[in-house]
């Protein structure tokens, strides 16, 4: 083999050595891709195999009941489950409204000379770790909400009333409001930074054209880019959603951590994610350790179709 | 002033209404982000002493530091950065030069942005059921595999977008003067897109420093100062976390100063990673 080469010429066998490496470099990358889609692949077989022998004992009352007490050994997804989709809720509607502005302020109000800075200025909020969040949640910002919001609305509400049910609670700052503005501040950042993006891809002249026809600056943004961009922004949304809803620190910091349905929006409860990050470590049993397992499941379902949902909508908008 | 009038005038009043909220709501995020900022500071120098970074986590009510603490999420993290960067840049080179359009290049490209935002927790929770309970034991090697995977996707998105921004021309430039695929990447592609690339991996590098949910069934938390990752590996986020919810002001104090370090890193690296960029300014 090597005499054959060596007649026909000098530069054959780098010739083949350089297609050897080409199909090992191509390999090589093919195999770091498919260990991402493996990961992922895990995730959902290690989840469903550890939290097998819940669903298995607990059956389809797993996802129903709201009673989850490790001494009894009897487990339910329903209290936490409800958490998590109230405090995500709650968090998006603080925080679109923030979103869109911080948004539109940088595409179209803010000066020239100060578009960078604020820009990162938001970046850097959204860079901030969970876990400083949820300190300063929980040590800074409970006790002023407590002291200048929570109580003056508990304070005014009617006795009896339905009011009064809804802002039932210990004035501790710990629970399902608190939370859901912890995680509002949280998604703002992310979702701002998306929709700002997204605004930048509306063509000038079609702003300029409706701002030559005399719109002022609501009726442009309203009735020309947020209609142009909507698909997308509903992507950026779904993507904020889908933050919330797996964040784990900064809830568990602050959101009481008490099992069972939520009472009120004052009263302590608990999410999936800090469900398992305060009890994972020191399960014990099969059935503790998989009903949290499961719990997780359930945890990667819900975000899987909203991650998917989002990145769907986002990827319409931005490829036509 | 007729209907018109009256119509100019709401117009006017709506606008101005819109344009106080947009002001507002910058206004809004950029207090939050000084509130937090100030909190950090004002609670976290007052404990910034020479002792945070020569001794270990103490027992309540003794004088101690965060150096385990320190030296476990450095050597964690260096480990995590070093697996992800290996695969994030193989796998966005893959989907950048191999599979633009193939259909397995678009589902791994779906796949890594679910797993760009998957929670991490449940990345704790998957390495725990492959590493930790068979190995039966928390490790420093589980902190860091978890972290990695957090970061590779990172990795591999950041490098795929700036890889497709590599021009064409450059590619043909290098293949005409007889350079293998393998060798105009390794040494045309990736070098014209080394700066996109860093930026990438300091993001990355930032995500993950700050990350506590898989830690803490992965890592745990080691008292003392270990160089072993085989074992159970003390590291900042977990340390914070126990300390600052625990019922003792030292360490309270500590778990203050060590939120300030880890902010202090994530944001220099961020700013660093901005600066890079340097995305040309739009106008």
């Amino acid at each position: 083999m090597t005499a054959a080469v060596a007649v026909i010429g000098e530069g054959r066998p780098r010739q083949a050595r350089g297609v050897v490496l080409d199909r090992a470099f191509e390999w090589l990358c093919f195999g770091a891709a498919s260990l991402l889609l493996t990961a992922l692949a895990g995730v959902v077989i290690s989840l469903t195999i550890g939290g097998w022998p819940a669903l298995a004992k607990f059956g389809p009352a797993f996802f129903f009941s709201a009673e989850w007490d490790p001494v009894a050994e009897v487990y339910g997804a329903a209290g936490a489950v409800t958490g998590t989709l109230v405090t995500s809720a709650l968090a998006l509607l603080f925080a679109l409204p923030l979103a869109l502005g911080v948004a539109i302020f940088l595409v179209e109000l803010c000066p020239a000379r100060l578009r960078r800075t604020i820009g990162t200025a938001v970046e850097l909020l959204a860079g901030i770790p969970s876990i400083v969040y949820g300190m300063w949640g929980l040590f800074v910002f409970a006790p002023w909400f407590v002291k200048h919001i929570q109580l003056p609305i508990m304070m005014s509400v009617e006795p009896g009333s339905i009011w009064e049910r809804l802002t039932a609670g210990v004035p501790n700052g710990a629970g399902i409001l608190t939370a859901s503005l912890i995680l509002a501040i949280m998604i703002l950042p992310f979702m701002a930074a998306t929709l700002r993006e997204l605004l930048l891809t509306v063509p000038s002249q079609v702003r300029e054209s409706a701002y030559g026809l005399g719109s002022t600056t609501f009726e442009v943004v309203g009735k020309v880019s947020l209609p142009y961009i909507r698909t997308g922004a509903v992507g950026a949304v779904m993507l904020g959603l889908g933050r919330a809803l797996g964040e784990t620190m900064a809830v568990t910091f602050i959101i009481g951590n008490a099992h069972g349905l939520p009472t009120s929006i004052f009263a302590s409860g608990s999410t999936i994610a800090s469900t398992i990050a305060n009890e994972f470590a020191e399960a014990s049993g099969v059935l503790h350790t998989g009903s949290l397992m499961a719990l997780g499941l359930v945890l990667f379902i819900i975000t899987f179709i909203v991650l998917a949902l989002a990145r769907l909508l986002i990827g319409k908008q931005v490829h036509g | 002033m007729s209907a018109s009038g009256s119509q100019r005038l709401s117009r006017r009043v709506g606008n101005v209404a819109f344009l106080s909220f947009c002001w507002a709501a910058t206004a809004l995020a950029l207090t939050a982000l000084a509130a937090i900022l100030w909190s950090l500071i004002s609670q976290g120098v007052g404990g910034l002493e020479l002792a945070v970074f020569t001794e270990s986590t103490p027992a309540p009510g003794s004088q101690g530091g965060l150096l385990n603490a320190i030296l476990g999420s450095i050597m964690m993290c260096g480990l995590a950065m070093a697996a992800a960067t290996f695969v994030g840049v193989l796998a966005g080179t893959w989907l950048s030069e191999y599979a633009r359009d193939s259909a397995y290049g678009k589902v791994v490209r779906f796949i890594n942005d679910v797993l760009l935002s998957a929670p991490s927790i449940l990345v704790g929770l998957f390495i725990y059921g492959i590493l930790v309970a068979p190995m039966k034991g928390f490790s420093g090697y589980a902190g860091a595999a978890a972290l990695a995977l957090i970061a590779a996707p990172v990795i591999t998105r950041t490098t795929e977008d700036v890889l497709r921004l590599q021009p064409v021309s450059l590619r043909e430039a290098s293949v005409a003067l007889g350079a293998p695929v393998w060798k105009t990447i390794w040494a045309v592609i990736w070098r014209s897109a080394q700066a996109g690339m860093l930026t990438g991996a300091l993001l990355a590098f930032a995500r993950i420093s700050g990350e506590t949910a898989p830690l803490l069934f992965t890592a745990l938390n080691n008292q003392f100062l270990s160089l072993d990752l085989g074992g159970p590996t003390a590291n900042l986020p977990v340390v914070i976390f126990q300390f600052a919810l625990s019922a003792y002001d030292d360490w309270r104090r500590l778990a203050w100063t060590g939120a300030l370090l880890i902010a202090a890193a994530v944001l220099g690296v961020t700013v660093l990673a901005r600066i890079l960029a340097r995305e040309p300014a739009r106008s």
